[in-house]
C-alpha cells in the first residue's frame, strides 16, 4: 500500500500514524540537540563569566537571557511535548489499542505539520533583528510586553506565535488521541484492559485541552499588547502585570502533568514486562492519575506565593499543592510494589524506567519544599527551585523517554538496539546527571538565583565558584554520555539485529503484529480477551499471556 | 464502512461528533480565560462603566438577532440534510453565511466609529478588553463562516451528500460562537 | 550542610530554616525508605532460572493496605508541615508588627531607588532622601518597606534575613523585616528583569542604632 502512495506520501506528508509519530520523534531530538546547546552555553557562562564559551564566543548578557528564555522554550514545548505525547501517543495508541490509524489521519498529519511551523518560527526567531525572546520562558509581562525593556522585538513576537502554534497542533493532537481511543478499540478491549500508557496519555490530553485555553488568550492579549497598542498587563494603561501569571500558571501546573504522566506510563508499562509481573493496584492507579489531573487545576499560585497576591490565598494553595502528593504518592508506591517478589532482567529500558522513578521520586520529595509557602519565600527562584524541576522533568523526559525509546525501538524500526551500549548510556547518563543537579540543590540553597549570568557580581555566592565549575563540568559530561545513545540509535538504525514480533515476550497489542508493523497495522481485527499485564499469571505455563490470546485454545493460537 | 471500523465503534458516538464535542471542550477555556480576566481586572478597579457607555447598544442588539437568526437557519440546514434536501441546505447554510458576514459587517461599523472617536485599542483597559475580546469572538465567526461556505458549495455542487453529518459538526461550532456573544453581549454592553 | 545557609540575620529566619528542617528531616526519611525499597527489591528479585514472579495484583484489600497505611502517614505529614508552615507564613507576610521605621524601596532596570521620609516623617515631601541601591537601617527595630516598581517585575531578596517579595509595577507591596545582627548584606534581585538583571543588587547596611542615629544626623537633610 506505501508503495502505492510514492515517496512524498509514504515519507513525508504521510497519514500513516507509524510515520507521523518518527516524525515527531525526528524533530523532538533534533530540538533536545538545541536545547542540549543552550544548557552548554549557559553552564559555561555561570562557571567561567565572560570568558569564551569553547566552540562559540562570550556570551553576552543580553544573550545570555536569549539562552535562559529559548532553553525553557524549546525542552517543555519543543521537546517534551513532541517526544513524550506526540510521537509515543501517536505511535502506541492505535497499536495497543488495536486500531488501523488514528480516527483521523489527515488531520494527524495536519497536527504535525503546524508544529513543524511551529518549529520554524521559534527557530527564525534567533535570526531576527534583536535576538530571540529573551523574557524567562514565563514570558512575565511588562518585561515581556514592551520592546524597550528587553531590546527584543520580532523574537518575542515570533515567540509567542511558536507557542500559538504549538498549541493549535497539539489541541488537534488530543481530539485525535481521544476519539480514537474512544471509537476504535478492538472488540473486547474494554477501558479497564487498556495499557497504563494509554490511559496517561489520554488524561494528559484531557488535561492540556482543558487547561491551555486561558494562555491562548494570554498570548493573543500579550501580542496585542505588543502589536496594536493594548494595556491588558501593562499598568500605566490600567492593565494588571499578574494577570498574565496567572493565565499562565494555570495552564503551567497541568502542563507539567501533561508530561509527567506519559512518562509515567512509559515507566509503570517497562516495568511491569521485565519485572514479569502484574502492575500493582492497576485500577486504582488510573484513579490517582486522573484525581492529580484535576487537582492540578487548583495549585496554580504556588508559583506565585510571593509575586504580590494577596497573602492569604498562599495557605490554601500551599495545602492543595501538598496534598496533590497524595496520588503520585500512591502511584509510586504501587510501582514499587509491582517489583515486589518479581523476577526483575535488568535491560536497558528498565534500568531507564528504574532510573526514572528514582529520579522522580527525589524530585517529588524537593517539591514539597517548594510547596511549602514559607520556605518558598527563600527558595523562589533559586537554583534549588531549577534543580528541583530537572528531577521531575529530566526523569519523566530523558529517563522515560529513553526507556521507551530502548523498549519499543523494535517494534518501530524493526531492529534492535545494542544493549550494552544502551547500559553504558544509562550509568553514564545517571552519574552526570545527579552530578550536576545534586549539587544545583547547594547552590540555590546557598541563595543563589536563577537567570543571573554571573554569579560572581555577588559577594555571597563567590564561595559557589568551585561547585559551579563542577557541575558545569558535570553537564557537559552528561551532554556527551548522549553521543553513545546518537551512534547506538544509528547504527541500529543500519545494522541492528533484525526484531521478532514480541522480542520481550510482552503482553499487549503492539507485539502482536509484524515488526515494524504494516500499513494499517494488523492483518485481522485482534480480540481482546485480557488485561494487559497479565504476567506469571497461575492460568499459563510461560510467564506472559498476550491480551489477544484465547485461553482454551493457547497452544494453537500463535500466528 | 468497512468491517474493520464497525466493529470497533464502541462509544455509540460517530467520530465526527466525537472530535468536535473535544474540540469545543477546549475551546471554551480560551473564552473562558477570557471573561475570567474581564471580570477580575474589572471588579479590581474603577471607571468601566462609564467607557462601556460609548459603546453602541443598538448595534450590538442588531448584532445579537443577526446571531440567534442564524442559529436557527443552521438547525434547519441540519434538518434539511436528514431528509436529504440538499437545494434546501444549501438555501439555509447561504442564508446562515449572509447572517455571519452581516454580524461582522455591523462589527465593523462599530469598531470604525469606535475609532473614529478615539476609543482605540489603546484607550485604556476597558478597550483592551472589547477589542481583544470581540475581535477573538469575531475571528471564530470568521471561521465558521469560511466552514459553512465550503459547506455550501458542497451542496449547491452535491457532493455534500456523501458527509451530510457535516452540516451538523458545522452547527455544533456555529452554536458555540453563538453562545460566547450571548456571554459578550452582557458584558461589554450591559455591565 | 548545617551551615551552608547564608547566616541567618533576622528575627523571622530561624523560622523558615524551622519548616525547611522540618521538611528535610520527613523527606529524607521517606527518601531513603523509597529508593532504600527499589534497590532491594532490584537486588533480591532479579530474575533467577526456574524461579516465576508472584503473581499480585494489588486488588484486594489486604494487598492495598501495605499502600494505604503509608499513604495515611503521607498525608498526615503533609498536614503538619502545613499547619506549621501556616503559622511562619502569616508571621511574615501576614499582619505587620508596627514600625519603627518606614523606608520606601522601587526597583527600576537596574537599580534599587530607596527613599527616606526625611525629618519630617513624610513622603512626598521636598525633604525626602533619595539613595541608590545603599540601605541602612538600625538593628533591633522593625522596618517597614513599601515596595514600588518604576518598569518591570523585580524581586527584593534580602537572603541572609530570608526575605523575598516581587516587586510588581502598578502596584505598592508591603514587606517588613527585624534584623539581628550588625553588618553589610546584599539584597540581590531576583526575578529576570533584563540585561542588566545580573548584577541589579543593592547594600543593606544594618547598623547599631546609635551608628544609625549618627548616619541619620550626617545624612538626612536638617529640618526645616
Ligand atoms: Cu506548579
Ligand atoms: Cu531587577
Amino acid at each position: 500500500m506505501s508503495e502505492e502512495l510514492g515517496y512524498w506520501r509514504s515519507r513525508v506528508f504521510s497519514t500513516d500514524h507509524k510515520v507521523i509519530a518518527k516524525q515527531y520523534l525526528s524533530l523532538g531530538l533534533f530540538w533536545a540537540l538545541m536545547g542540549g546547546a543552550t544548557a552548554y552555553l549557559i553552564r559555561w557562562q555561570i562557571a567561567h563569566p565572560d570568558t569564551e564559551a569553547p566552540g562559540w564566543g562570550f556570551i553576552a548578557p543580553d544573550f545570555y537571557n536569549m539562552l535562559v528564555t529559548m532553553h525553557g522554550t524549546i525542552m517543555v514545548f519543543f521537546v517534551a511535548m513532541p517526544i513524550l505525547l506526540a510521537a509515543f501517543g501517536n505511535f502506541l495508541i492505535p497499536l495497543m489499542i488495536g486500531a488501523k490509524d488514528m480516527a483521523f489521519p489527515r488531520l494527524n498529519m495536519l497536527s504535525f505539520w503546524v508544529f513543524f511551523l511551529a518549529s520554524v518560527v521559534l527557530m527564525a526567531s534567533f535570526f531576527v533583528p534583536g535576538g530571540a525572546a529573551a523574557a524567562g520562558w514565563t514570558g512575565y509581562p511588562p518585561l515581556s510586553a514592551k520592546m524597550e525593556y528587553t531590546g527584543v522585538g520580532w523574537g518575542m513576537n515570533l515567540w509567542l506565535l511558536a507557542l500559538a502554534l504549538e498549541f493549535a497542533s497539539f489541541l488537534l493532537g488530543g481530539v485525535n488521541f481521544l476519539t480514537t481511543a474512544m471509537n476504535m478499540r478492538a472488540p473486547g478491549l474494554t477501558w479497564f484492559r487498556l495499557p497504563v500508557i494509554v490511559w496517561m496519555q489520554l488524561t494528559a490530553a484531557v488535561i492540556f485541552m482543558l487547561s491551555v485555553g486561558p494562555l491562548i488568550a494570554g498570548a493573543v492579549m500579550l501580542l496585542m499588547d505588543r502589536l496594536i497598542g493594548t494595556t491588558f498587563f501593562l499598568p500605566e494603561g490600567g492593565g494588571e502585570p499578574l494577570l498574565w501569571q496567572h493565565l499562565f500558571w494555570f495552564f503551567g501546573h497541568p502542563e507539567v502533568y501533561v508530561i509527567l504522566l506519559p512518562g509515567l506510563g512509559i515507566v509503570v508499562d517497562v516495568i511491569s514486562v521485565f519485572s514479569r509481573k502484574p502492575v500493582f493496584a492497576y485500577r486504582p492507579i488510573i484513579y490517582s492519575t486522573i484525581v492529580a489531573g484535576f487537582m492540578s487545576f487548583i495549585v496554580w499560585a504556588h508559583h506565585q506565593f510571593i509575586s504580590g497576591i494577596d497573602p492569604r490565598l498562599a495557605m490554601p494553595f500551599s495545602i492543595t499543592t501538598i496534598i496533590i502528593s497524595v496520588p503520585f504518592a500512591f502511584v509510586i508506591f504501587s510501582i514499587i510494589a509491582t517489583l515486589w517478589r518479581a523476577s526483575i532482567t535488568f535491560s536497558a529500558a528498565m534500568l531507564f524506567a528504574l532510573g526514572s522513578l528514582g529520579v522522580f521520586i527525589f524530585g517529588g520529595l524537593t517539591g514539597i519544599f517548594n510547596g511549602s509557602a514559607p520556605v518558598d519565600i527563600y527558595i523562589h527562584d533559586t537554583y534549588f527551585v531549577v534543580a528541583h524541576f530537572h528531577y521531575t522533568l529530566f526523569s519523566v523526559v530523558f529517563f522515560g523517554s529513553f526507556a521507551g525509546l530502548y523498549f519499543w525501538f523494535p517494534k518501530m524500526f524493526g531492529r534492535m538496539m545494542n544493549e550494552a551500549l544502551g547500559k553504558i548510556h544509562f550509568w553514564l547518563t545517571f552519574i552526570f546527571f545527579n552530578a550536576v543537579f545534586i549539587p544545583m540543590h547547594l547552590v540555590g540553597l546557598r541563595g543563589m538565583m536563577r537567570r543571573i549570568a554571573n554569579p560572581m557580581q555577588y559577594e555571597f555566592l563567590k564561595p559557589l565558584e568551585p561547585l559551579n565549575m563542577f557541575i558545569t563540568l558535570s553537564a557537559i559530561l552528561l551532554l556527551v554520555s548522549q553521543v553513545v545513545f546518537v551512534i547506538n540509535f544509528f547504527m541500529s538504525l543500519a545494522r541492528g539485529k533484525a526484531a521478532e514480533r514480541n522480542p520481550w515476550q510482552a503482553n499487549t497489542l503492539e507485539w502482536t503484529t509484524d515488526s515494524p508493523p504494516p500499513h494499517g497495522n494488523f492483518a485481522a481485527v485482534p480480540s481482546v480477551y485480557r488485561g494487559p499485564y497479565e504476567y506469571s499469571s497461575p492460568e499459563s505455563a510461560e510467564d506472559w499471556l498476550p491480551q489477544d490470546r484465547p485461553l482454551t485454545a493457547s497452544r494453537t493460537a500463535v500466528r | 464502512m468497512n468491517a474493520n471500523t464497525a466493529t470497533m465503534t464502541d462509544s455509540g458516538i460517530p467520530p465526527g461528533k466525537t472530535g468536535t464535542w473535544w474540540f469545543l471542550a477546549s475551546e471554551i477555556p480560551v473564552f473562558g480565560g477570557l471573561i475570567a480576566s474581564y471580570i477580575v481586572v474589572r471588579l479590581g478597579s474603577a471607571g468601566w462603566g462609564e467607557a462601556s457607555s460609548h459603546l453602541n447598544f443598538t448595534l450590538a442588539l442588531i448584532n445579537t438577532f443577526l446571531l440567534l437568526t442564524s442559529s436557527m437557519t443552521v438547525v434547519m440546514a441540519h434538518a434539511a440534510s436528514q431528509e436529504n434536501n440538499y437545494r434546501s441546505v444549501a438555501n439555509f447554510l447561504g442564508l446562515t453565511v449572509l447572517l455571519g458576514l452581516g454580524f461582522l459587517g455591523v462589527k465593523a461599523v462599530e469598531y470604525t466609529t469606535e475609532i473614529a472617536h478615539g476609543f482605540t485599542p489603546a484607550a485604556g483597559i476597558f478597550w483592551s478588553f472589547y477589542y481583544g475580546m470581540t475581535g477573538l469572538h469575531g475571528l471564530h465567526v470568521l471561521a465558521g463562516i469560511i466552514v459553512n461556505i465550503v459547506l455550501w458549495i458542497g451542496a449547491l455542487k452535491g457532493s455534500l451528500a456523501r458527509h451530510g453529518h457535516r452540516v451538523e459538526l458545522a452547527g455544533l461550532y456555529w452554536h458555540f460562537v453563538d453562545i460566547v456573544w450571548l456571554f459578550l453581549f452582557p458584558l461589554l454592553y450591559l455591565a | 550542610m548545617l551551615n551552608w545557609f547564608p547566616e541567618n540575620v533576622s528575627t523571622f529566619g530561624g523560622e523558615v530554616d524551622g519548616i525547611f528542617w522540618l521538611i528535610f528531616y520527613i523527606t529524607t526519611v521517606w527518601f531513603f525508605i523509597t529508593e532504600g525499597l527499589i534497590v532491594y527489591f532490584a537486588f533480591r528479585y532479579r530474575r533467577k532460572p526456574g524461579e516465576k514472579a508472584a503473581y499480585v495484583l494489588g486488588n484486594t484489600t489486604a494487598e492495598l493496605a501495605w499502600i494505604l497505611v503509608p499513604l495515611a502517614i503521607v498525608v498526615v505529614l503533609d498536614l503538619w508541615i502545613d499547619i506549621r508552615g501556616a503559622a511562619v507564613w502569616a508571621n511574615i507576610k501576614g499582619e505587620r508588627p508596627a514600625a519603627d521605621i518606614t523606608v520606601r524601596a522601587m526597583g527600576k532596570q537596574f537599580n534599587w531607588e530607596f527613599t527616606y521620609p526625611g525629618p519630617d516623617g513624610k513622603f512626598g515631601t521636598e525633604d525626602d532622601l533619595k539613595i541608590d541601591n545603599d540601605l541602612h537601617v538600625p538593628v533591633g527595630k522593625v522596618v517597614h518597606v513599601v515596595l514600588t516598581s518604576k518598569d518591570v517585575i523585580h524581586s527584593f531578596f534580602l537572603p541572609h534575613a530570608r526575605l523575598k517579595q516581587d516587586v510588581v509595577p502598578g502596584r505598592e507591596i508591603p514587606a517588613w523585616f527585624q534584623i539581628s545582627k550588625p553588618g553589610e548584606y546584599e539584597i540581590p534581585c531576583a526575578e529576570l528583569c533584563g540585561f542588566g538583571h545580573s548584577g541589579m543588587n543593592g547594600k543593606l547596611y544594618a547598623l547599631s542604632t546609635e551608628d544609625y542615629e549618627k548616619w541619620v544626623k550626617e545624612k538626612w537633610p536638617p529640618e526645616k
